[in-house]
């Protein structure tokens, strides 16, 4: 304490009271705040399959904009939603739902986000085609019915957006040499992650399931340009093809492929197409897609 | 001095007053926390949704919006504003708090007060004394905590452990392990800390005190001439500390009407006075 005192102000015990006071408090809550915070890191962390109702922010601002209150869960019509509870990896009292025991039925009134009394669910979304509560991933190949070469297409068939989410790829079924295989393959633009193809998925585990966009997807490095958008977009090639530089096709010495045509060659455009040339119809398939037999 | 101990606290007050005036406020008081829980609880139990959602938001008939203004408050500091009815509904509340006293919240309503009440009633019964001592304001400290650290995670902080919410919640959505921390609540009052949890620690009633700094309705130990000195209304009250200046504070010039933030408006006082000291009235 020092001499600058007035004669009135509190006994320096007094003083110094108050601050070793203020200071154990300080230390004290500060360890509980320490705690909290790093409890609060690990919840940010939402399992993989937890999905949030549609028009839910990202995780990180979801979770400062919600309240907790539940009014999303009580205004779905399906019983989809829930609020966790404190021994389920979710943050406590926050919405999410899991697609393999009640999916998202995509109201067109979205009753969800009509509740919500924050901006945690977006009211900006009103078309619920536009949601994005995950992308489908056809994650596993080795068991899906299709893949095996079997017509299952149930999860196609359940997709609200048919056709656009969830296409059938026919290719060539190679295992027996005659049939087609119908894959299921999503496309992510489309998709809405309401999860009605993992939930009807006939598998005693699904072979497709709703993930998060950041875990499904890959991103294209940004200065990658695909050349046949940008040819469609301009309207024509946007490099000079007639100074394409074309080498030989190395092949076995002597071996000869029906309907390749390889312009490096030495043989003229010309011949392409004329009977009994080796020049092919369609240089681009390969053999035994499309060629001659 | 065992004779003193072993009368409880309110036998006079019965034996003078009747069982009921000793008791009506008491009696009010649960019913109140009771009947605003069923509303709540009709809902999903028998599909009439008077009230929908819980504590920290409701909606109810669909017209009226009630928003906790601390969890809000907390939700704001992260960067997000509620819609236009979350707003409103936090207006009300505030409002409401603000003329009633805040912690009006904590005797009236508050689910966890159920429990620690419970457990200062056991704890009086077993004769537990002692246990670890906290200062009363180490809740505004928690407060404090609880409003930068929102800011900090970009989180409704206190949210992840606050046991009224997760009680409340618990009851109407699913319980889950939510027991498991009410219950430690209640431990902690009976064993380790006297009237540990809503007067020691609780952040949501450090918030609701502040609000009720300036309530119009107060308890007033207005006949504080009949005062006997039996000391039963410091062995009820939740928060003792209030009643002291209001009713012995003649000499220094004090009021008879209670000031302090905390008291909590539950009225227990005006039941176990058998002098008639306390009543409810307005500031003057």
């Amino acid at each position: 304490m020092n001499t600058m005192k007035p004669e009135n102000s509190p006994k320096p015990g007094a003083r110094r009271q108050f601050l070793l006071d203020s200071a154990r408090m300080a230390c004290g809550v500060g360890m509980l705040g320490l705690g909290l915070g790093l409890y609060a890191k690990q919840t940010k962390a939402l399992p993989a399959l937890a999905l949030r109702p549609p028009g839910a922010l990202a995780e990180a601002d979801f979770l400062g904009a919600c309240i907790r209150c539940g009014m999303c869960v009580r205004d779905c019509p399906y019983n989809t939603l829930e609020l966790a509870r404190p021994e389920t990896p979710v943050a406590a009292g926050t919405p999410y739902f899991t697609a393999r025991h009640i999916p998202c039925e995509m109201c067109e009134d979205i009753p969800c986000i009509k509740a919500c009394p924050t901006g945690a669910l977006d009211h900006g979304l009103t078309d619920i085609n536009q949601a994005k509560m995950g992308v489908a991933v056809l994650i596993d190949h080795e068991t899906c019915l299709n893949f095996l070469g079997l017509r299952c297409d149930v999860c196609y068939r359940v997709c609200p957006v048919i056709d656009k989410a969830i296409t059938l790829e026919m290719v060539p079924n190679t295992r027996t040499g005659r049939h087609a295989m119908f894959l299921p393959t999503v496309h992510s633009e489309q998709c809405t992650g309401c999860g009605k193809c993992e939930k009807s998925c006939v598998l005693e585990e699904a072979a497709i399931r709703i993930l998060p966009a950041k875990l499904a997807k890959g991103e294209l490095g940004k200065h990658y340009r695909v050349g046949w958008e940008e040819k469609s977009k301009a309207g024509h090639s946007l490099i000079d093809e007639s100074k394409i530089v074309d080498l030989p096709d190395r092949l076995p010495e002597g071996a000869v492929l029906p309907g390749h045509y390889d312009p490096a060659s030495g043989q003229t455009e010309a011949l392409r197409g004329v009977p009994g040339s080796e020049a092919g119809v369609i240089p681009s398939h390969p053999p035994g897609l499309g060629g001659k037999p | 001095m065992s004779a003193a101990l072993s009368k409880r606290a309110g036998a006079d007050a019965v034996a003078k007053k009747g069982w009921w005036r000793a008791h009506q406020w008491l009696i009010l008081r649960r019913l109140s926390q009771l009947s605003i829980l069923a509303l709540f609880l009709v809902g999903p139990w028998f599909g009439w949704w008077l009230v929908k959602g819980n504590l920290a938001y409701s909606y109810t008939l669909g017209i009226l919006p009630l928003t906790d203004p601390y969890v809000a408050l907390q939700s704001m500091l992260t960067g997000h504003l509620p819609e236009t009815l979350g707003l409103v509904g936090m207006a009300i509340v505030l409002a409401f708090y603000f003329l009633v006293g805040g912690r009006v919240f904590c005797s009236w309503v508050c689910p966890v007060n159920v429990v620690t009440d419970a457990a200062g009633w056991l704890r009086n019964r077993l004769g537990i004394k002692g246990g670890a001592q906290l200062s009363r304001n180490t809740r505004y400290w928690i407060l404090g905590m609880t409003l930068v650290g929102s800011a900090a995670t970009g989180m409704v902080l206190w949210e992840l452990v606050n046991p009224v919410s997760m009680l409340h919640r618990g009851l109407i959505f699913g319980m889950g392990a939510a027991w498991a921390v009410v219950l430690v609540v209640f431990l902690f009052d009976l064993f380790v800390m006297s009237r540990g949890w809503c007067g020691r620690l609780c952040p949501v009633g450090a918030f609701y005190s502040l609000l009720g700094r300036w309530r119009p309705l107060r308890v007033s130990a207005s006949q504080r001439a009949a005062c006997n000195d039996c000391m039963d209304c410091f062995a009820v009250c939740p928060e003792p500390q209030v009643i002291r200046p209001a009713l012995k504070g003649e000499g220094t010039g004090i009021g008879p009407v209670i000031l302090a933030p905390n008291c909590t408006n539950c009225g227990r006082c005006i039941d176990v006075c058998a002098k008639d000291v306390f009543r409810f009235g307005g500031r003057g």
